[in-house]
């Protein structure tokens, strides 16, 4: 990574303040409360900020390109209930989970066919889709959570939300998963290049041999694969699939990506900011849990935090 | 009004230095010259657009310092850009007083009187227009009517038209000129950016000719010539910043045939390995647009293209570059390169499919040396490959976006304007490395607006005017002039055509 030291110095600053700003978090909630900086309560913070993480790392795909994915919440509830019923059937998770996870994809990939080749904004195919795909969620359900039953498959599946390895959450795992496959991808391959490339100059990246359509309906693909994975989790844990699940998640993830240093212009940010900007969001709700502070006013604090977020970052950026 | 001794730098490039020039009221001046002598630049001062670097504006007398457009718009100077500056979906009368709309008294907008005095202006304009009319359903010479509307709306008593004519009909360029002597003789003063000499001698009072940042000349449009003022855009020396080596020609390696593209009408040549052939022409001559067709960039509407002898239709650029056809385009900021990522990464960008193993996974090491060698051979200066782009200057940026195109090894280069926006040491090493891709048996096409560079570099030169080869000169028998008349008189491109087929 030497030829790109400057630039990752540079891009470590961004995300420092993420990280920075995660660190205060910690330390002014520690300081609050007791019952905040404990193993139990730290893992449970990792925990509930897996779903988040895993969306949110698929949609910086998308951000990076410069596009946008609302539909990532609804698609979770279509494929949560997918991945209930298939394993309610009794289908082993080996191939439920991969078969959630493509319909993921693919549902995704619909949305990536109608930006590429329909040339209509990102905002608004993928808002349709979030209509779409919610209301077929709860045609599919019949407006009533789908159990994931009792069986031994459904044990086994179980163990994916609700399940320890030694003495961490499984969510977790997956999370970190998610993370360094993401990252290699980003940093270390040519599709992760191409996908900063269409994000950095839609125009310089055709001229430069890349196929940019391709590039385009992949990213919205990956966030709908991502979407899917962390309707596994959330289906796991629950022990059923709910239609309304994933109300609002969509914007969980953006201000995540957001609070990670990613432009929502495209071609800047890195997953690791990410990361650290779900870690905030979930450490955030956390704190204010712990401290007994009103689920509206959490709203308000989690605003706020995103808007300092972001006015740290465009005020780092030299104005174009 | 007069302008005295405007200085302007870019980056360090000087792009203007002591222009004098004086407008007088009631008359037309024409200010001609070549691409990127200054035109535009100078008019932009005035305007309040830029801010000169030195010198002074003195209007009626009196010294002025414009900051924004809007305060040399309240000073009475309106500009009309080349590119016009209309909101498509409005209507005529909306466009024409946007932002200063009558209001009734009630604070609402007052339509009748806002049509009923845009009306006015457009018969001023003797423009048989309603100006109800969404601007986009006008032809362009009619937008052109409605900027000019405008202009007089806010009471201009300076108009500068940036290459008005260009995209205009013959007929509308005759009711643009019979406006034009409406305006001068109600007492205008007028300014007319263009380099086309037949207008100049057909509307213009007085000329100014800019070269290279510099008033070459100014007088009288009647004790002038056409020649003369050719001379006098073109007129610099040839020294030997100009390296040429002879070509040692081998195969065809692109041969078109009666291309036919958006902005390009039938164009024909071919050029063969370890040649340089020239493009020359005015811009909107459509070069861009042909080598945009050429690459792949955009869909050719019919015609044939053959490269390496075998005939080829590119639906993208990607197919070009597997062709071994690359385009290094004009536009740095917006085509060439990425600016706010790494030097490294734009660099590697075109050849990473050549740094990747299975899976796509980049040899990070392989990228380095690559980017490396290239920055050695390139003599681009930097601290660091990992820099934003758009930290070096424009030389160094444009030797980014060309080992970028080059790294990928193709066989047939299209450059687009390679030297523009790049100081003079710069250029001698684009040059030399120009004719290094000769000398290595690749076929360059060199699209150029600047003429010694076009005689310097090229082998042979093929000259475009609206979408069409209107000359094509050995490098024995090119000279500026000729050019120039190949490149301004498109009336003669007929006998063009003759003469090259006599040949």
């Amino acid at each position: 990574m030497n030829a790109l030291t400057s630039r990752s110095l540079t891009r470590l600053l961004i995300d420092n303040k993420a990280f920075l700003a995660l660190a205060l978090l910690v330390a002014v909630s520690a300081g609050m409360s007791d019952n905040f900086l404990t193993l139990d309560n730290m893992l449970n913070v990792l925990r509930q900020t897996s779903i988040n993480a895993i969306i949110a790392m698929g949609v910086t795909f998308v951000i990076l390109t410069a596009g946008i994915d609302l539909s990532v919440g609804a698609v979770l509830a279509l494929t949560g209930a997918f991945a209930a019923s298939m394993t309610a059937s009794g289908l082993a998770p080996w191939l439920g989970v991969p078969g959630t996870v493509a319909a993921g994809a693919a549902l995704g990939a619909i949305s990536g066919l109608f930006v590429a080749y329909g040339r209509v904004q990102a905002f608004i195919v993928t808002l349709v889709a979030m209509t779409i795909l919610r209301g077929a969620a709860l045609v599919y359900t019949d407006g009533r959570p789908i159990s994931i039953g009792a069986s031994d498959a459904a044990d086994i599946f179980w163990q994916l939300g609700g399940g320890y390895w030694f003495g961490i959450p499984i969510p977790i795992y997956l999370m970190f998963f998610v993370f360094v496959l993401c990252w290699s991808v980003l940093h270390h391959t040519r599709f992760g290049r191409h996908v900063y490339a269409v994000g950095g100059g839609e125009k310089v990246a055709r001229l430069s041999g890349i196929n940019v359509n391709r590039i385009k309906i992949s990213v919205y693909a990956i966030s709908g694969a991502c979407a899917a994975l962390a309707s596994v989790v959330l289906t796991a844990r629950l022990g059923s699939a709910q239609p309304t699940a994933g109300t609002g998640y969509e914007l969980d993830a953006i201000a995540a990506v957001v609070i990670g240093g990613t432009s929502l212009m495209g071609g800047r940010g890195r997953i690791f900011g990410t990361l650290i900007g779900a870690l905030v969001i979930g450490v955030l709700n956390n704190a204010l849990n712990i401290m007994g502070v009103s689920s509206y006013y959490q709203m308000i604090a989690k605003g706020a935090v995103i808007l300092l977020a972001v006015l740290i970052d465009s005020r780092s950026k030299p104005s174009t | 009004m007069e302008l005295q001794d405007i200085d302007k730098a870019f980056a360090g490039v000087k792009v203007l230095a002591d222009v004098n020039l004086t407008l007088h009221s009631g008359r037309v001046l024409a200010l001609a010259g070549e691409n990127g002598a200054g035109k535009s630049t100078l008019m932009k001062i005035l305007s309040g657009v830029y801010r000169a670097d030195g010198g002074s504006i003195i209007l009626r007398g009196e010294k002025v310092r414009f900051t924004t457009p809007r305060q040399a718009m309240d000073a009475g100077i309106a500009i009309i850009h080349q590119e016009l500056n209309l909101i498509p979906a409005l209507s005529a009368g909306e466009n024409i007083f946007l932002g200063r709309e009558p209001r009734t008294r009630l604070g609402t907008i007052d339509w009748p009187r806002l049509y009923r005095e845009s009306g006015k202006l457009l018969e001023r304009l003797q423009q048989r227009l309603d100006p109800r009319t969404p601007v986009s359903r006008l032809s362009i010479g009619q937008q052109q009517m409605v900027e000019i509307a405008r202009a007089l709306s806010l009471d201009a008593e300076i108009i500068v038209m940036d290459e008005p004519t260009d995209s205009l009909t013959d007929i509308e360029t005759d009711i643009l000129a019979k406006v034009v002597g409406t305006l001068r003789d109600a007492g205008k003063s007028l300014v007319l950016i263009t380099h086309r000499l037949s207008e100049i001698f057909r509307m213009c009072d007085d000329v100014a000719v800019l070269r290279d940042g510099q008033l070459v000349h100014q007088g009288l449009t009647s004790e002038s010539s056409e020649e003369h003022l050719i001379r006098q855009m073109v007129g610099r020396e040839l020294a030997d910043r100009y390296p040429y080596e002879p070509p040692t020609p081998g195969d065809i390696l692109i041969e078109v045939n009666d291309l036919v593209a958006p902005g390009v009408e039938g164009v024909s040549f071919h050029a063969r390995a370890g040649e340089v052939l020239g493009f020359g022409g005015l811009m909107g001559a459509g070069r861009t647009e042909m080598a945009r067709a050429l690459c792949g960039d955009v869909a050719i509407s019919s015609g044939k293209l053959r490269v390496h002898g075998r005939e080829v239709r590119f639906s993208s650029p990607q197919h070009g570059l597997r062709a071994g056809l690359v385009y290094v385009p004009e536009d740095r900021k917006q085509a060439g390169l990425i600016l706010d990522h790494s030097v490294a990464e734009n660099m590697s960008l075109t050849a990473l499919p050549a740094f990747c193993g299975p899976l796509g996974i980049i040899r990070h090491g392989q990228e380095r040396i690559a980017v490396r060698q290239y920055i050695d051979a390139f003599r681009i200066k930097l601290n660091d490959p990992g820099q934003s782009t758009e930290t070096l200057s424009g030389g160094n940026q444009q030797k980014v976006s060309l080992a970028k195109a080059l790294m990928c090894q193709p066989d047939i280069v299209i450059f687009d304007e390679p030297t523009r926006g790049v100081d003079v040491g710069a250029k001698r090493e684009i040059y030399l490395l120009i004719n290094r891709l000769k000398r290595e048996g690749k076929c360059v096409l060199l699209i150029s607006s600047e003429m010694p560079e076009l005689l310097g570099l090229s082998d042979r030169i093929m000259v475009l005017a609206n979408g069409r080869i209107t000359g094509e000169f050995t490098r024995a028998d090119a000279t500026q002039e000729k050019i120039m008349t190949a490149a301004a008189h498109v009336e003669a491109h007929a006998d063009n055509l003759k003469e090259t087929q006599a040949r």
